[in-house]
């Protein structure tokens, strides 16, 4: 189970908003516990493919060294990434297969112009094939 | 000893550790070095003949290996080699592979240097749905489906008409009688057997639209009315996909690009910022009772075919906010600007788009009868006419002796048909006769007609009527 509160995932919508129609991109820090894993942060990344960014995303080396290294700093560990599908559905393409991780979430949000659709996410398993993972999207009530 | 950092992902094959010792004079052996000592990493890092996977990035101390010597790179005592996982993806295309025959097939795009092999994989990838498959539909699909789009769905719930072939060069005589879109999926497919063609034998409405839509990046319209250019322009809108749109009439065409998102994430205008509202039915008739000349939809339809390829592959620059008129008597074109306009409400469902154009909401549904029941009358001795409304050379071919109307001389020869008995009338499948009753109602007041579903090819398949000489 894939635990996020609103507000990051309100992030993560207004990122994949902002960069429409390309695809945006960027890495999930949290805690992991036996069944859980709970996402703290996000780290917006910008998409450094070059040519057509509204099918395609990548994160360069250095962005990922970095992200390690923030992960470290904040004693929070890399959970995974996230990246927008534009008029396309959130599910993961054959592309985002052949170079998924194991062990990383891959958090998919799928939007139209200025409209959210959809977020899911997914894990490769043991056969190299995505699996969807449980989202749970937590409220957070303001304290007084 | 040199160290290795390990990416979070694949600690679990390090016992966690993110930092192992590993020995070796070059990166080759370093790696080889620290799968040996934790073997369950090796999938992850090497391919089937021990290379480095390609989306492994190797990186010594803050170069990529890729920049040094690649394996071959030497490793010193104190070095620091970090492994960093490829992170990339998105929704699909480098998956996209040709066979030998379609690389010679669409070789003449492939050596257009501004087209080249990414813009074939585009068009291969690319799902386009084509709204009619009449005149302007026949060079749309014949040229996309040439051209290579990988998935080409087709909307029409017309049959082939003889008066169809003057213009629509997707059919021969023989598809007189077929549903559109099982005719054309049989002439692309031999045209192209690398592409998939789905086939909508229905009429695209407010129900379906979305939905089928949805399902493709591009949507062609070459509708010949104005409820269904309005219906292809909202689900367009609402779906978010841009509408390569194109219409004729007697000598004059159009064409256009809506609701294109460019690179910059701006969406042009659609067909509401040019005609907010429909013209007053009648005002503008269509083809089939304007006319319209034979090879006008040939050049329309070929110019919007190419706005698809264009707004696929993002060569060169769509038409959008453009709008451009031709007009084959004087030979004068023109591109119009078009813009948004503020005033133009934003789209935010589908309508009832009949009653919105004011035209009548239904066709009159006219009686059919199945072979089944055509049999139960012949048998019973019922005392009725049969009419036949194909033509004479598919009547010579094979017929069950009713009277020959070809359905173009039906209105003039109205006094053979009879008014005060039940009259049954076929064709090869169904559509033509239904035409015809539909027409004998409307305009002289038969109400005694009946449709034989399935045609004469119903019969053929349900009975041996032709065998005992009906």
């Amino acid at each position: 189970m894939l635990q996020i509160d609103t507000s990051i995932q309100n992030e993560l919508i207004r990122d994949s908003l902002r960069t429409f129609p390309d695809e945006c991109c960027g890495f999930l820090l949290g805690r992991e516990t036996a069944n859980n894993r709970v996402i703290e942060e996000i780290i917006i990344v910008n998409n450094s493919k070059e040519g057509d960014k509204r099918r395609r995303f990548e994160i360069t080396a250095k962005d990922y060294l970095k992200a390690e290294q923030q992960a470290d700093e904040k004693k929070l560990t890399l959970l995974g990434v996230y990246h927008s599908h534009p008029n396309h559905p959130s599910i993961p393409s054959e592309h985002d297969r052949v170079v998924a991780q194991p062990f990383f979430s891959y958090i998919i949000v799928a939007v139209k112009e200025n409209e959210f659709v959809s977020l899911q996410s997914w894990t490769l398993n043991d056969n190299f094939q995505f699996e969807e993972e449980d989202v749970l999207i937590k409220t957070i009530i303001p304290t007084i | 000893m040199a160290t290795i950092i390990i990416p979070t992902p694949l600690r679990r094959f390090t016992n966690q550790q993110s930092r192992v010792q590993s020995s070796g004079v070059n990166i080759k052996e370093s790696i080889a070095d620290l799968t040996t000592n934790y073997p369950d990493l090796k999938k992850n890092l090497l391919d089937d003949e021990g290379k480095i996977r390609g989306f492994v990035n190797i990186f010594l101390g803050d170069e990529d290996i890729r920049n040094l010597q690649a394996e071959n790179t030497s490793v010193k005592e104190d070095a620091v080699i970090s492994i960093i996982p490829a992170i990339a993806g998105g929704s699909g295309l480098d998956d996209i592979n040709f066979s030998k025959e379609e690389l010679a097939r669409y070789n003449r795009h492939i050596i257009i240097p501004d087209f080249g092999i990414d813009a074939q994989k585009k068009l291969k990838a690319a799902k386009v749905l084509v709204v009619g498959s009449g005149g302007l539909g026949s060079p749309v699909l014949l040229y996309l489906a040439a051209a290579g789009v990988g998935t080409i769905g087709i909307v029409d719930f017309d049959v082939v008409d003889d008066s169809n072939l003057q213009r629509q060069v997707l059919f021969g005589t023989e598809s007189i009688g077929k549903p559109k879109v099982e005719a054309a999926k049989e002439r692309l497919q031999s045209l192209n057997p690398h592409i998939k063609i789905n086939t909508y034998n229905t009429q695209l409405t407010s129900v379906n639209a979305l939905e089928l839509i949805r399902e493709y990046d591009v949507v062609a319209d070459g509708t010949d009315n104005f409820p269904t250019r309005y219906l292809v322009n909202d689900a367009s809108v609402l779906a978010g996909k841009p509408n390569v749109y194109a219409s004729i009439f007697q000598f004059e065409g159009q064409v256009s690009v809506f609701n294109y998102t460019n690179a910059k994430g701006e969406t042009g205008p659609n067909y509401r910022d040019l005609y907010p509202t429909p013209p007053a039915p009648g005002l503008f008739p269509s083809c089939a009772e304007g006319g319209v000349l034979g090879v006008l939809p040939g050049i329309i339809g070929s110019l919007q075919a190419n706005e698809v390829i264009k707004v696929i592959t993002g060569v060169g620059e769509p038409l959008s906010g453009r709008f451009f008129v031709f007009d084959a008597l004087s030979f004068e074109t023109r591109v119009l600007k078009i813009t948004k306009r503020e005033s133009t409400p934003p789209i935010t469902e589908l309508i009832d788009y009949e009653q919105f154009c004011g035209v009548k909401s239904v066709q009159k549904k006219i009686k059919e009868i199945s072979v089944e029941e055509f049999i139960q009358w012949k048998e019973s001795g019922d005392d009725f006419q049969v009419i036949d409304v194909r033509e004479p050379f598919e009547y010579e071919d094979i017929n069950i002796g009713a009277l020959l109307i070809p359905l173009g001389a039906i209105t003039s020869r109205t006094s053979e048909i009879s008014r005060d008995k039940k009259v049954v009338i076929h064709c090869k499948v169904g559509g033509r006769s239904a035409k015809a009753v539909q027409e004998l109602e409307e305009k002289f007041g038969f109400d005694n007609l009946y449709n034989l579903k399935g045609g004469i090819l119903a019969i053929l398949q349900e009975t041996d009527l032709l065998d005992s000489q009906l």
